[in-house]
């Protein structure tokens, strides 16, 4: 039973990295309906922003708690300043044509900016300084789960409740949600749409940048990478979940986090991605659009 | 139009004059490969290699070459994948070199070596370590200046049976070639050697968390863990055993024997034990390559910078005693004729391992690997 709640904590300490990212996947899906590939590179980038502008900080003698601060927020702003321009550059001029040319522009900014970084950083593993506190209170239970876990799920837990506060009650996310809806009624309505989505490419990318600074610092390292790796799972986890939709998403990371982290530790760790996959599988087979995923007619 | 044609056939045909002319005065090149990662994550492992190659090439070169004839190095890069590695071997193979200094992975090395046996190509490798590459007996124009994994396999779990009295292991790998390959021989010497193997298990590589397979590594009631893999998960794995207060003795292989983990795994990685190469610190021919890489190159040499500059003098040597490139008598040469190399006086053995070199335990004290003697 013991072993059992453990594996159940750590299941759940990796559904909430997933989540992480798995959150600024489905946002940009729910409203511009896009794929976006790049995502897990933006979560890269704001890793290395953020030890950059960490080190810095730290060899002008500040204090940790300012350094993470100061280095979450220079990774937000620059992730941030990312997404918009990839949604600039490489999105916004293919709103109008097939789905799958935005999607193939995704999957080739995704290389540009994985071989940009390891062209103009390192292609090394380096070590990534553990800016977060150790919890004092946790220190009896680190068998279970310890503080940067516990610290990764209280802010994924903070960031779902935020989010979808801004979806359903704010005027932006009254805006977002009938840009979701109906992009030219939107528009007729005085919508301002092209701000609309900028808007969710920077809120999606602000994400990114916070899961890469507390991912980093829980795995001790970064990598130009990593986004990919952890992309590719998030996007299983938001699908799982119904993709477009915020709950959806972080229940799917869950869900995959737990399946993955049982199956290791009753059946084999050597099957771990087949556990996900057969998940994901089943759950498309009974419901096609994910367990919170809205059913949406296609008109014929 | 005619006469456009007849100006560019007059211009071919002086063009062909030219090129004819200068190979008169200057006597052919000998070409040697080289090949390995030397881009993407693996670079570091691949990239000293060349440097290696470079340096042993210009001394050579510098002294009038082998029996007047210069050296040219072709250097391709196989980004450690065997999809691009029969690309980059079938380059090297148009490009008509003689011998390969290559490649560096186990997995691309075994998909080049078919190409190059086929052309009857040398190939020397300074850090391919599978077993079966060399006791399968399919490839007789391979070589390696590092000793198998088998032989790293046998003395880690002796050192865990003597030295650290372990009766329950658990092995984990992260399913590659390379690492899979060292957990099945230790698997298979510790059973052999009477140590319960409670755990053997192959992890994603490059995943964020480790933290199920740790929890399992607890419940299995294992008192000490092999790793067979590279340094990027070694250190995910020591920091999330130590995070939760798991202080178990954690043995690992060549992939994991390099500053880059005990650079990212910090203060996780103190104690942590490796096998890796004898230190070849005390040789002075090592000692003067790497103060002629710092040198050139201004930084200290990396990963298997010793066994690629072995590996190129190895070459020189054979084909200098040869008196030709051929291939027969090249491998013959390798095979018969002691070198002074970096690595000590070396030579290789009827399946091309290499005689006079081997493997060590290590363990990381105050931040650096220290032999254990």
């Amino acid at each position: 039973m013991d072993y059992f709640i453990k594996l159940l904590l750590s299941g759940t300490a990796k559904g909430s990295i997933y989540a992480l990212i798995a959150l600024g996947y489905t946002m940009v899906y729910g409203i511009v309906k896009l794929i976006n590939f790049a995502h897990g590179e933006v979560y890269m980038i704001g890793g290395f922003t953020a030890l950059i502008v960490g080190g810095f900080l730290s060899t002008l003698g500040m204090s940790i708690p300012v350094v993470l601060l100061f280095s979450i927020l220079a990774s937000i702003i620059y992730s941030s300043a990312f997404g918009f321009t990839i949604e600039r550059l490489a999105y916004r001029p293919l709103r109008n044509k097939s789905r799958l040319s935005a999607l193939i522009s995704a999957i080739g900014i995704s290389m540009i900016l994985q071989n940009f970084i390891m062209l103009a950083q390192t292609e090394k593993y380096l070590p990534f300084p553990s800016y977060l506190p150790d919890l004092p209170f946790l220190q009896p239970v680190r068998e279970y789960i310890n503080s940067t876990q516990f610290i990764i799920l209280i802010t994924t837990s903070f960031i779902m409740i935020i989010l979808t506060i801004i979806i359903k009650f704010t005027r932006i996310g009254k805006a977002m949600r009938a840009t979701s809806q109906d992009k030219q009624m939107a528009q007729l309505v005085g919508v301002n749409i092209n701000q609309v989505i900028s808007v969710t490419f920077v809120i999606g990318s602000s994400l990114a940048a916070i899961g890469g600074v507390l991912i980093c610092s829980y795995m001790g390292q970064i990598n130009y990478y990593i986004g990919f790796v952890a992309g590719i799972k998030a996007f299983v986890a938001a699908v799982l979940g119904g993709i477009g939709s915020i709950p959806g998403a972080v229940l799917g990371s869950f869900i995959l986090g737990w399946t993955e982290s049982l199956g290791t530790g009753f059946i084999s760790s050597d099957y771990e991605d087949a556990y996900a996959f057969i998940i994901l599988i089943l759950i498309l087979i009974l419901k096609p659009d994910g367990i919170l995923g809205k059913n949406q007619k296609q008109k014929v | 139009m005619k006469r456009s044609i007849v100006v560019l056939s007059v211009l071919a045909l002086a063009a062909v004059l030219i090129t004819v002319g200068c190979q008169k005065k200057v006597t052919e090149t000998i070409k040697i490969g080289v090949a390995g990662a030397h881009s993407g994550d693996l670079a570091s492992y691949g990239l000293p290699s060349v440097n290696a190659a470079k340096l042993v090439v210009e001394g050579v070169n510098a002294k009038g070459g082998i029996n007047g004839r210069m050296i040219e190095l072709f250097i391709e890069d196989d980004q450690c994948k065997p999809e691009v590695a029969t690309n980059t071997a079938s380059k090297l193979v148009s490009d008509n070199v003689v011998a390969v200094i290559g490649h560096i992975c186990s997995g691309a090395t075994k998909a080049a070596l078919g190409i190059y046996k086929d052309s009857k190509i040398v190939t020397v490798s300074p850090s391919a370590t599978t077993p079966t590459l060399t006791q399968s007996g399919e490839y007789p124009n391979f070589f390696r200046t590092i000793a198998p994994d088998d032989a790293q396999a046998k003395l880690a779990t002796m050192f865990i049976k003597d030295k650290l009295g372990i009766k329950i292991l658990a092995v984990l790998h992260d399913k590659g070639d390379y690492g899979k390959g060292f957990a099945e021989l230790v698997k298979q010497y510790a059973e052999a050697e009477g140590i319960q193997v409670v755990l053997f298990e192959g992890v994603n590589p490059g995943a964020p968390d480790y933290s199920a397979i740790v929890n399992k590594i607890g419940n299995s009631g294992a008192t000490a863990v092999v790793w067979g893999g590279y340094h990027p998960e070694a250190s995910k794995l020591v920091q999330q055993m130590k995070d939760k207060g798991m202080d178990l003795p954690f043995i690992s292989d060549d992939g994991v024997k390099d500053q880059t983990f005990i650079d990212v795994a910090g203060k996780y990685a103190e104690g942590v034990y490796a096998t890796g190469p004898m230190d070849t610190s005390a040789n002075p021919m090592a000692i003067k390559a790497a103060a002629d890489h710092k040198a050139k190159f201004g930084d200290d040499p990396g990963a298997f910078f010793l066994n690629a500059y072995a590996a190129t003098q190895a070459v020189v040597n054979a084909i200098q005693k040869a008196g030709s490139t051929d291939f027969e008598a090249v491998s013959k040469a390798l095979r018969s004729e002691y070198v002074e190399t970096t690595l000590g006086k070396i030579s290789f053995d009827a399946r091309g391992d290499v005689i006079g070199f081997g493997f060590s335990v290590y363990q990381v004290q105050n931040g650096k690997y220290a032999e254990l003697k």
